[in-house]
């Protein structure tokens, strides 16, 4: 069996309490594996911690407990070792004006990277196919320009630039696009499919449009209060969800047909300091809240904690939910 | 006549001896609940378009055209006429909750001072209606004495719908509502938005550059592109069936889920806008076109019938819709 490119097992992160709360569980168990040259999506609202664990899987943020594993090795977290590993993962963040510095140009930016890791033997070469691969052509005309001299799509792909510098095989991306134009969108997404057709690079993307996962990913995982309630082809679970918080999501995408019935979760994406017992879910679930005293006894979702899903990437489709009938974890 | 209606709105902005020309020559019209949806992206000139019909620009930017609010025009009117529109008959809705309220004072007070101002009530009633209007958006009314960092993003665009209705206006002009909230608050708003629109027969005029938002929240749709309309007339058709190209590309540019077209084929537009110092009268499209042809570059263009109710800038339309000319 080939080793996965990126692995997170049982993965926890919790932030220590502050304000008199409880301690932020903000990656509460999870397991997910990017495949040698795939596109997983993670998507989930702003709190679920989606951003944390991409942080995670660059080395920024330690794990409380669980695993980060490189082709199959564990992460070492001491300095040097964390520097060896950023050569190969990535990170594109989702503003372009804030992660450029303002005085440096085109080319200083692309470079960074390089000269941290003393890699400068043919640093103009480097920077110019970085530049090339990023789109961003040709590169002599881009190399002198400042962050402020360019759109915000030529920003993102000086960035991506950046990380393609070092000739990584992961790009972990936090919503490379929410802060880009409609038009732009569609070209960096088609920029980061190139590079895995090209490249052969492996990506995680991380971002709160459902519509990102059907452009450009192989598989998707859906993120609700640190866990991952429901993840498989990207086909099986954006066309035939199961899990009641994918489908809320799904249903509701605004569209111009006159018949939008969204399923409105009440309230606002709950609280990692306070999640709540058996399936974090429950108290926004219109299919427990629809169960009638009997019912509700025997599902338990307020009670039974579920097991967390095993993140096997060969299964279509995983759903940890109580009342999703013949689906295993 | 219209409740509103815009001629020829120009607005330049002045820096130093340059003219940066913003918005190009805008005409569309509005009734009571009326909906129009504007699209464009950044830069496109929507926002400017959208605040220059209450004078809201900053003073480098010169306006032109006229605005014709219930037939008195807004650009030319007294300082005193244009104060008792604003808020009392057009209101607007800005896109960041958080710095478009006052940090340092409450909710209620803030509520209530556009009432006070405008409807000459006393405290004890200007209170008494803020608080129905806060029920009205769906916050409760006991959180009047609260100040905007205690609420969550979807409550401050709430509460920004709430002061936005606070003197019953004939037409709101909201300004990206939903832009920066979770897809799930979004729906909520936008349900919000509707079910107001629905009740009151108020008009609206609602900016985004998210097509799909719009086309949701509007009967009428208007694309813009370097200042000007490039593409107007009734949502689910030009949603449908877009004539010009650059309506093509953003409707292509968030997929549909399910539409095997779209699948590991994201939809964008190569190039950049075109700079303000190189638009003249000529299509400001074409050099990103991919249906370009020579006529394009040098012919004036207008908006041009393109089927019943809609109106498209594109030579392509022309040729089809009335035969070469």
């Amino acid at each position: 069996m080939n080793v996965p490119a990126l692995e997170v097992r049982d993965l926890k992160i919790t932030y220590p309490a502050r304000r008199g709360r409880g301690p932020a569980r903000a990656v509460d168990g999870v397991n997910l594996r990017v495949e040698q040259g795939e596109i997983v999506a993670l998507i989930g609202e702003s709190g679920c911690g989606k951003s944390t664990l991409a942080r995670a899987l660059v080395g920024l943020v330690k794990p409380t407990s669980g695993q980060v594993l490189y082709q199959g090795t564990p992460l070492n977290y001491s300095a040097k070792a964390l520097k060896k590993y950023r050569r190969h993962t990535q990170l594109v963040l989702q503003d372009p004006g804030g992660a450029l510095n303002p005085r440096q140009n085109v080319f200083d930016a692309v470079a960074e990277g390089p000269r941290l890791h003393g890699l400068t033997d043919r640093l103009n070469e480097t920077v110019r196919t970085s530049l090339t691969r990023a789109g961003l052509r040709p590169p002599e005309e881009f190399t002198a320009r400042f962050p402020h001299e360019m759109s915000g799509g030529q920003q993102q792909r000086v960035v991506i630039a950046g990380a393609l510098a070092l000739d990584p095989s992961v790009i972990v991306a936090d919503e490379p696009v929410a802060s880009l134009d409609a038009s732009v969108r569609g070209e960096i997404l088609k920029l980061i499919l190139s590079l895995r057709d090209d490249l052969g690079l492996s990506a995680l993307v991380v971002s709160h449009d459902l519509g990102l996962a059907w452009n450009i990913a192989d598989r998707v995982a859906v993120m609700y209060l640190g866990r991952i309630v429901e993840m498989g082809t990207v086909e099986e679970v954006l066309l035939r969800p199961r899990h009641p918080y994918t489908r809320a999501l799904l249903s509701v995408l605004p569209d111009s047909a006159k018949d939008w019935r969204p399923t409105l979760l009440a309230g606002e994406p709950p609280d990692p300091t306070a999640i709540p017992s058996g399936c974090r879910f429950h108290p926004r679930c219109g299919n427990w809240a629809a169960l009638s005293g009997p019912d509700r006894e025997a599902a338990g979702c307020d009670r039974r904690d579920l097991p967390i899903l095993s993140g096997d990437p060969s299964a279509l489709t995983l759903t940890a939910c109580h009342l999703v009938p013949g689906e295993h974890v | 006549m219209s409740m509103l209606e815009v001629r020829d709105l120009r607005v330049t902005y002045r820096q130093g001896d340059r003219a940066v020309p913003a918005v190009r020559g805008v005409n569309f019209t509005l009734d009571r609940g009326q909906t129009i949806g504007i699209a464009g992206e950044s830069g496109s000139g929507k926002s400017t378009m959208a605040l220059s019909l209450l004078r809201l620009l900053a003073p480098t930017a010169e306006v032109t055209g006229e605005v014709l609010f219930d037939s008195e025009n807004l650009l030319t009117s007294t300082w005193s006429k244009l104060r008792a529109v604003r808020w009392a008959e057009a209101s607007v809705v800005f896109q960041g909750a958080m710095s478009a309220l006052n940090p340092v004072r409450t909710i209620g007070d803030q509520l209530c001072e556009p009432i006070l101002l405008h409807d000459k009530v006393g405290a004890k009633e200007a209170r008494r209606r803020a608080a129905e209007l806060l029920d009205s958006v769906g916050v409760p009314s006991r959180r009047l004495g609260g100040y905007p960092h205690e609420f969550s993003g979807g409550q401050r665009q709430r509460i920004m719908i709430a002061m936005a209705l606070a003197c019953r206006p004939n037409l709101i002009i909201a300004d990206e509502p939903t832009t920066a909230l979770d897809v799930m608050v979004q729906a909520q708003i936008l349900q919000l938005l509707g079910d107001l629109v629905r009740d009151s027969g108020i008009g609206v005029i609602m900016i985004s550059h998210d097509l799909s938002v719009l086309s949701h929240m509007c009967e009428r749709l208007a694309v813009m592109y370097a200042g000007e309309i490039v593409e107007i007339g009734p949502s689910s058709q030009l949603i449908d069936d877009p004539r010009h190209p650059y309506t093509r590309a953003l409707s292509r540019a968030f997929p549909t889920i399910g539409d095997p077209d779209s699948r590991r084929a994201p939809s964008g537009l190569a190039g950049d806008p075109p700079r303000a110092a190189d638009l003249g009268e000529s299509c400001a499209f074409a050099p990103r076109c991919s249906d370009v042809t020579p006529d394009c570059r040098t012919r004036t263009m207008e908006l041009w019938p393109s089927g019943p109710g809609r109106l498209a800038a594109c030579l392509r339309v022309l040729a089809e819709e009335g035969g070469p000319s």
